[in-house]
């Protein structure tokens, strides 16, 4: 099974991008940033943190509101985007690249095709 | 786009902190067509507007000269902040487009005892243009009422050619505001930013005001908050014994009441916003507890700021509770930036 690079969703706005390792980035989407307006402070998990999936693990605020920001899939934190503390705006301007949020390690890499596709999750932004 | 009240404006034209910025850093522009313009003429003019509103009229010495000042129902609550501007014909009050209704209703019920005609103005659009490249901009314009403005202060006005113009707004920056038929509004709006300025939403207006310490209605003030409560003290004239304007029995009283609350401005150091309705602690125990008003990210402080009603203490800081974290709040005077500074004074 290739899932290498391929990027999921959840209903909530997360997406998460899986390498070859079992390692999944998670960022919010467009149409989230887009939501939200200028994000202004984003507040990530510790590292080593073992989340669950949907669990509340990163929080984002932008001029309008704060949210909170769920974790597609359950793992340990091994890595967080600490350029968001001093430039949030990267979400607005990049949040599929540069602006992605943290890295997990998956424990289980076969949930991650449970999560949303592309169009499925396009189709429910649209509900 | 967003419906406020029945018209149709745009919470931002893009980036609402680039459009905060180019306000405090160059020329920016709003249709504010939304706000009410009342004009009032009659034998009786001037004695009722001077007991219509809070302030005096009898500041304004000159002719297109504007006063702000609150209009308060008898228990001294503020039913709506205004401009009221001298006019050749009688006198010229622009207020809020959210309290329309109720404005007029209070208007029209008190003035029946008066020699005063009143006329709304929807005729006339309304644009300000604010920044410290504002003057350079509207130079570039060609209305000629433009010219004579550049000789006038801070709240003078002219008139002239259907269009009237006066060094208002609503930013802390220098700017005007300027009150047009709807045609002409749309040429100068194009005109303008052909030669720079920049359209700005209302998401960045609400940051802007808040920076500069400047009350919305609904959110720093309504018909159960008197002006001392709201930071509008300043604004309420008793020098003239003789007056009697609405209110103002009330605000005697309310004077020597022992729980008085005030309005301050609040700053933070972490990474949170303190939004309308959260509470402030001004002790431990949380026995003092005040209110936010308004709150935001101050895009030209890079920090959350926020207005607070809080009870009149010598408290110098507070905390609130986020997401189950104290934070931290400083309490100083209730302005953050004018001309693009930095006024805010900590309370020490």
């Amino acid at each position: 099974m290739s899932t290498s690079n391929e990027v999921r969703y959840l209903a909530s706005h997360e997406w998460g991008r899986i390498d070859e390792e079992g390692i999944l980035t998670v960022g919010i989407s467009e149409h989230a940033q887009d939501l939200l307006g200028d994000i202004v402070f984003v507040e990530l998990p510790d590292l080593g943190k073992s989340l669950d999936a949907e669990e509340e693990s990163a929080i984002v605020e932008s001029v309008k509101a704060a949210s909170d920001v769920y974790s597609p899939l359950s793992g340990e934190v091994i890595e967080v985007n600490e350029k968001l503390f001093d430039e949030p705006e990267i979400v607005n301007n990049s949040p599929f690249e540069d602006g992605w949020f943290f890295k997990i390690k998956l424990e289980d890499t076969s949930a991650f095709q449970d999560l949303m596709t592309e169009d499925e999750y396009n189709a429910s932004c649209e509900e | 786009m967003v419906d406020f009240h029945g018209w149709s404006m745009p919470i931002n034209y893009g980036s609402q902190i680039n459009e905060h910025i180019s306000v405090r850093e160059g020329c920016g522009m709003f249709d504010v067509s939304h706000m009410t313009i009342l004009d009032f003429k009659g034998e009786d003019v001037e004695v009722f507007i001077r007991k219509l509103i809070a302030n005096d009229i009898y500041k304004l010495t000159e002719d297109f000269e504007g006063l702000y000042s609150a209009m308060l129902n008898d228990q001294g609550g503020v039913i709506d902040d205004l401009i009221a501007y001298k006019m050749d014909f009688g006198y010229r009050l622009v207020v809020n487009c959210a309290t329309r209704g109720e404005d007029l209703r209070w208007i029209s019920q008190n003035s029946k005892n008066f020699k005063v005609e009143i006329q709304e103005r929807d005729d006339l659009s309304m644009i300000a243009i604010q920044g410290p490249k504002s003057a350079e901009v509207l130079s570039q314009c060609p209305a000629p009422i433009f010219k004579a403005l550049e000789l006038k202060n801070r709240q003078q006005g002219v008139y002239g050619n259907d269009m009237f113009a006066a060094k208002t707004g609503y930013t802390g920056e220098l700017g005007i505001e300027v009150l047009l038929p709807h045609e002409q509004a749309i040429s100068l709006w194009q005109n303008a930013i052909e030669v720079g300025a920049k359209p700005v939403g209302l998401a960045a207006r609400d940051t802007l005001r808040l920076e500069a310490g400047m009350n919305l209605y609904g959110f720093e003030m309504d018909d159960s908050i008197t002006p001392f409560e709201c930071n509008m003290s300043w604004t309420v004239d008793f020098s003239d014994e003789e007056r009697n304007f609405y209110g103002k029995e009330a605000l005697l009283k309310s004077r020597l009441e022992k729980d008085q609350l005030e309005l301050v401005g609040i700053m933070l150091d972490e990474r949170a916003i303190l939004r309308q309705g959260e509470k402030l602690y001004l002790d431990e125990e949380k026995t003092l507890e005040g209110i936010i008003t308004s709150g935001t990210y101050s895009p030209t402080l890079k920090k959350p700021i926020g207005l607070a009603r809080i009870p009149k203490k010598d408290i110098n800081n507070c905390f609130a509770e986020v997401r189950g974290k104290k934070i931290f709040a400083k309490i100083g005077n209730p302005k953050f930036i004018k001309e693009g500074k930095e006024i805010f004074k900590e309370r020490l």
